[in-house]
């Protein structure tokens, strides 16, 4: 019991998001503010280790279509902790589901929502001067789908461990925040002091955004010292693989939130 | 053991939660077609029963099995046979009546004409055949409590188990519910239903009354009450809430033993027609009204805890 389980889980969380408009909107137009105030702000200062001649607009776009994806992922925990304060949960629980029919069925649903609204926002690639074929869109799709998921599922073991909706915020400040602007995203590699290119090597989700990078300019991005492709995608998919196999560990367990 | 094993048996089960014994050797079964009730004060230990016997708490001492099945090693085997209807609610207010029913039908693996046909049957059962595509966030409480329980019985299980489901209910939802429950029984599904409430306790075929994690007392409403032999004589004092003033009266002036419970003074005694005389004989001007009753379930929680139940 584990495929059609995760399917009506998945399907769930994609009909849910959709009534609920202010989630939409609110995923998509946060990173777009950002993205213009930063780009505005940035645009005289930035020039220093983005490399390849691009402006403050071209430099940061991939990393706000990066944010939009953390964003909804991360709100895959959050549309856990609601399962579980709004009670919905604990009849999954005492159905007999397969633990890991729960972990595929809102990691899938909560990834294909993030993926969704990272591509809405990838389409704005031409207005941000950045160039957009066939083959450089699916090779980002490839390359979201891997951030899409593999956040989807560190959400899903975070929330699972998680009480409150407090705990939430203060993950999200306190990780989530981090963990974007240190990944290359906003901060260009190569003009960060080795001890900040340490930390942001260590990050996960720098792969990601240098994956991404690469696959929207396969012609090369010299100066940005971005890891290479292949190291890029191949650390992508074991981090995607490593928090699958977290959420499902940490799902399996009980705890006392599934007496809520 | 029987043959066909009972739908819940419980044999000296035992949890401790929070650090504290929650449960303490806890022996009883639900028999096959039976409305059973687990009564108890608040921090009885009957939220925890429940949730031992729903599969999300472990024993951590004794044996809980469902229909034979063994908790928590065999909770798959246990889940398919059980319905679980919570406290509070479990329903997705953001989908539609009939996809809070699918998705259901979907965890139990049941899908297609089949599962469409039970969610219709379900439906009409609850008398919400008309309501099907409203979000579930536009019903009422009563409604919603329908819808709960539809959801909870959509895989046909064998035993339901509900945790104080009237609650929040207004009377007449109340009544509805209890009235769904005993046809249910009639058809050959087993109920155990907890409950703080003394009338409803009375409208179960058996019920258990548990206090601090024990079980005090075991056996049909009838029984109980009538396990305790003679009469209650109860003394609803002039001066409202003065319920202690009255029973020191009595204690003293009358020399028997009285507890006061829910603001009136209540003895129990062999025959109630003597006393109802020297009560109004020697505090006539002390008391508003007296009667003679038989005893009633809070009886025998007093009689067995030596405290009020006080819910």
């Amino acid at each position: 019991m584990t495929w059609l389980p995760a399917w009506t889980l998945f399907r769930r969380e994609i009909v849910r998001f959709l009534r609920q408009r202010n989630r939409v909107v609110s995923a998509l137009v946060q990173p777009l503010l950002f993205w213009v105030l930063f780009g505005a702000g940035f645009s005289g200062s930035l020039r220093v280790g983005t490399g390849a001649g691009q402006g403050s607009y071209e430099f940061l776009f991939p990393g706000m279509v990066v944010l939009v994806i953390v964003f909804t992922a991360v709100f895959a925990t959050f549309s856990l902790i609601q399962d579980r304060n709004e009670g919905f949960l604990q009849s999954v629980l005492v159905a007999p589901v397969s633990r890991s029919g729960i972990v595929l069925g809102k990691v899938a649903g909560g990834g294909a929502l993030a993926l969704g609204q990272g591509v809405v926002f990838l389409c704005l690639a031409p207005v941000a001067g950045v160039p957009l074929s066939v083959g450089t869109f699916a090779l980002s799709l490839v390359v979201l789908a891997l951030i899409a998921f593999a956040l989807t599922a560190l959400g899903l073991a975070g929330g699972w461990l998680m009480d409150s909706v407090q705990g939430f915020h203060a993950v999200m400040m306190l990780l989530v925040m981090p963990l974007w602007l240190l990944s290359g995203a906003f901060l260009p590699l190569g003009g960060a002091p080795p001890w900040l290119r340490a930390i942001m090597f260590a990050n996960p989700l720098t792969y990601g955004v240098a994956a991404f990078r690469h696959a929207l300019y396969p012609g090369g991005l010299p100066g940005q010292d971005l890891p290479p492709m292949g190291v890029s995608l191949a650390a992508s998919a074991a981090f995607a693989a490593l928090f699958f196999g977290a959420a499902w560990f940490v799902v399996g367990r009980r705890t006392r939130g599934d007496l809520r | 053991m029987s043959a066909v094993p009972a739908p819940l048996e419980l044999d000296g089960l035992t949890r401790a939660y929070d650090g504290r014994t929650a449960l303490d050797a806890v022996t009883f079964a639900v028999r096959a077609g039976e409305l059973f009730g687990l009564l108890g004060p608040n921090g009885s230990g009957k939220t925890t029963l429940f949730r031992v016997a729903c599969t999300l708490l472990a024993p951590s001492g004794g044996s809980a099995r469902i229909f034979g099945h063994a908790l928590p090693t065999e909770s798959a085997e246990a889940r398919r046979a059980i319905g679980v209807v919570f406290q509070s609610s479990s329903l997705d207010v953001h989908l539609t009546v009939r996809e809070n029913l699918l998705h259901q039908g979907h965890l139990y693996g049941l899908r297609g004409r089949e599962l469409s046909q039970r969610i219709a049957d379900g439906l009409a059962r609850a008398g919400l055949a008309e309501r099907a595509r409203e979000r579930v966030g536009a019903l009422s409480g009563g409604q919603k409590r329908r819808v709960e329980l539809a959801k909870g019985l959509l895989h046909g299980p064998r035993l339901l188990l509900l945790d104080e489901p009237t609650n929040g209910l207004d009377p007449a939802a109340r009544r509805e519910l209890w009235d769904h429950l005993a046809a249910l029984r009639d058809e050959g599904v087993a109920s155990l239903v907890t409950t703080h409430l003394m009338e409803e306790a009375e409208r179960c075929d058996r019920v258990a009354i548990l206090d601090a994690g024990r079980l005090v007392a075991l056996g049909t409403p009838h029984e109980l009450r009538t396990g305790l032999g003679g009469d209650v004589v109860t003394a609803e004092p002039a001066a409202t809430d003065r319920a202690d003033v009255l029973l020191r009266a009595v204690r003293e002036r009358l020399g028997v033993e009285a507890q006061a419970v829910g603001g009136v003074v209540r003895v129990r005694t062999g025959d109630g027609g003597p006393l109802v005389a020297r009560m109004l004989a020697e505090l006539g001007d002390q008391v508003a009204s007296v009667s003679v009753g038989r005893p009633t379930l809070e009886d025998v929680f007093l009689e067995r805890t030596g405290r009020s139940f006080a819910a």
